[in-house]
């Protein structure tokens, strides 16, 4: 049985109950992303106060792995530099673009080393980083994307 | 060239017999395989695409291997040969949906087919007084609806964005005609400034068989020229354009156990002869001159370039297969499946059917084979992503019908569809499924949210 593999508690419990859902007030940037395969969609905003990305909040509507996703991007980025939430962005793009052959790292994924599992699903690569190609963008509407340049989410 | 094709094992079977599915299966190698972890196959996904029998490859293949050539142009035995086969599966199609040879355009699949019909009529806007009734502008209207697939919605959208026509569309009626088209408004809708009326034969997520007749009657009325989205209709029971008096239909050869790259195109033959062409250039021409051309007579007029050939031999094997099984037959079974479906899905607390669901005579009536529904509490993706884990495939998401989902308030469903394949147990097979997604999300009977994570060991 493979659900397991993809279906990892801490994603259903992200999905259960998500962390920093909501859209909120003060912001500097904000993404609205949807999947056209699937129609999915996120809107996500952050605040940043000088290098400090001091809120991310977000409100869509998808399957369990794009919002545990985006839950999850919440507790990793929130209170972080931008230039932090870049390198743990990259290294989440590369899980998710691995193919299931990228071996994470728990220090800098946390909670988002359960998406090993789904890396295996092509199809559903695009779910777990709907949020994170929301954040890029938000990032560089905020005006703090220099960071964010080389970092390529397809 | 021609090809025999009919069904290995199952004879011709009489009217009114039931489909012998087991013999039919074992002429589609693909069923014989394995999914996720050897589970065996349950493919419920013929609306996306049907899978083909080993008389459509083997039509295929003997084409390639004794008779290929370009079609139309060559003066050696080849050319000949090939030329008959392709025209050969020509007369084939156009028998099978009731029209003449002559009203058979072959595509690369439907959705462009639907594109050549809106492309010439921007294109007869820059010719000449004679083209006036394809033509559109300002003031003009295409009315389409709102549970089309994106290709019979899309390029009649961007026709009238480049001709400042009016696009106006039927809704999806709420309550007792859920699921069904809202013709109240039809008068309203379909008027003198209706210069074209676009629909599906059948949804392709609702299932919901829409009143042509009543619908080309209106048409008729107006002037307004009828084009006719058949890709979920022909391939599942006998369908006859000309009976049904539509100007323009499509369809596509990889629904119907043919190939894919390859889609049928019919337009009334005046319509036809008197429209100008989309694509151009070899084998549409009649005379060219550097300053100017002129153009052959339909079909060729629309076959611009060398054109698909071995995939007009396998659809018209397809069309020999279907008919040795018998098109009543087909849809008598597939019809069966549904019910048996809806009935299923229905019966689960927390499974809606998006689409006509039971009558109150417990059967379902005037839909077809395409069962779309959404389980309370387990996003579709999902509901789809643990039917896989058991090997059933199924489509998840908005099957390229965006503003329909919009319209009904989801964002997604899950999608079944049935061939003449599929048998009881691959119906059995999907309700298990279905409550297996809701024990794994914890989602049974419950509403969406709120109730216990995981719920696996």
């Amino acid at each position: 049985m493979q659900l397991q593999s993809m279906y990892q508690d801490i994603i259903l419990d992200h999905y259960k109950n998500p962390h920093g859902r909501g859209l909120r007030e003060p912001f500097d940037g904000e993404s609205f992303q949807v999947n056209p395969t699937c129609g999915d969609e996120i809107t996500l905003r952050v605040h940043v106060d000088g290098d400090t990305i001091t809120d991310v909040s977000y409100d869509g509507q998808g399957c369990s792995i794009s919002q545990a996703s985006a839950s999850v991007l919440n507790d990793l980025v929130v209170g972080n530099t931008v230039e932090q939430a870049m390198t743990t962005m990259n290294a989440f793009v590369e899980l998710m673009q691995g193919r299931g052959t990228v071996e994470p790292d728990e220090d800098v994924l946390d909670d988002g080393i359960a998406f090993a599992g789904v890396a295996k699903y092509p199809a559903r690569v695009k779910c777990a980083l709907l949020g994170w190609m929301a954040l890029k963008a938000a990032l560089a509407s905020a005006g703090a994307d220099e960071a964010a340049q080389g970092v390529e989410v397809q | 060239m021609t090809t025999s094709t009919t069904p290995s094992s199952a004879a011709t079977a009489p009217a009114d017999a039931p489909l012998d599915v087991a013999a039919l299966r074992a002429d589609f190698a693909i069923l014989t395989r394995t999914v996720r972890d050897e589970k065996p196959l349950v493919y419920l996904d013929s609306g996306a695409t049907s899978q083909r029998p080993r008389q459509v490859l083997d039509a295929e293949r003997r084409f390639l291997e004794t008779a290929n050539a370009a079609v139309h142009r060559g003066a050696h035995q080849l050319a000949e040969e090939a030329t008959d086969a392709y025209e050969g599966a020509r007369a084939k199609i156009a028998a099978f949906v009731g029209v003449d040879v002559g009203e058979v355009v072959f595509t690369k699949n439907a959705t462009e087919g639907i594109n050549l019909v809106a492309y010439a009529m921007s294109n007869a806007v820059s010719a000449g007084p004679e083209m006036e009734r394809f033509t559109l502008g300002e003031g003009d209207e295409v009315v389409i609806t709102e549970m089309e697939h994106h290709a019979n919605l899309v390029p009649w959208q961007q026709l009238c964005q480049r001709t400042g026509a009016t696009l106006r569309w039927f809704g999806v009626g709420k309550g007792d005609t859920a699921g069904r088209l809202d013709l109240s408004n039809i008068d309203e809708l379909i008027t003198e400034r209706t210069k074209v009326v676009a629909f599906t034969h059948q949804s392709n997520v609702l299932g919901t068989i829409n009143p042509v007749r009543q619908l080309v009657a209106k048409a008729r009325e107006v002037g307004a020229l009828t084009v006719l989205d058949a890709c979920q209709s022909v391939p599942h029971g006998p369908v006859n354009f000309r009976e049904l008096d539509v100007d323009f239909a499509v369809f596509s050869g990889h629904k119907m156990l043919g190939p894919s790259g390859i889609g049928i195109l019919y337009g009334r033959r005046e319509l036809l002869e008197a429209m100008p062409p989309f694509l151009t250039g070899g084998s549409m021409i009649e005379l060219v001159k550097m300053e100017q051309s002129t153009f052959a007579p339909p079909p060729q007029r629309f076959e611009a370039g060398v054109p698909m050939t071995s995939q007009a031999v396998g659809l018209g094997a397809a069309i020999d297969y279907l008919n040795s099984v018998g098109m009543d037959n087909i849809a008598k079974h597939e019809h069966e499946l549904t019910r048996a479906a809806v009935a299923g899905l229905s019966a689960i607390e927390g499974v809606r059917i998006i689409g006509p669901g039971l009558e109150a005579d417990g059967d379902v009536h005037d839909r077809g084979g395409a069962v779309s529904f959404v389980v309370d509490g387990v996003h579709p993706h999902d509901v789809g992503q643990v039917l896989d884990s058991l090997g059933i495939a199924v489509r998840v998401g908005h099957h390229c019908a965006w503003p329909l989902h919009r319209a009904l308030g989801i964002p997604a469903t899950v999608r079944a569809s049935f061939y003449l394949y599929n048998q009881p147990s691959d119906v059995d097979a999907l309700v298990a499924g279905v409550r297996e997604a809701q024990r794994f999300f914890g989602a049974t009977g419950e509403a969406a949210g709120g109730g216990q994570a995981g719920g696996q060991a």
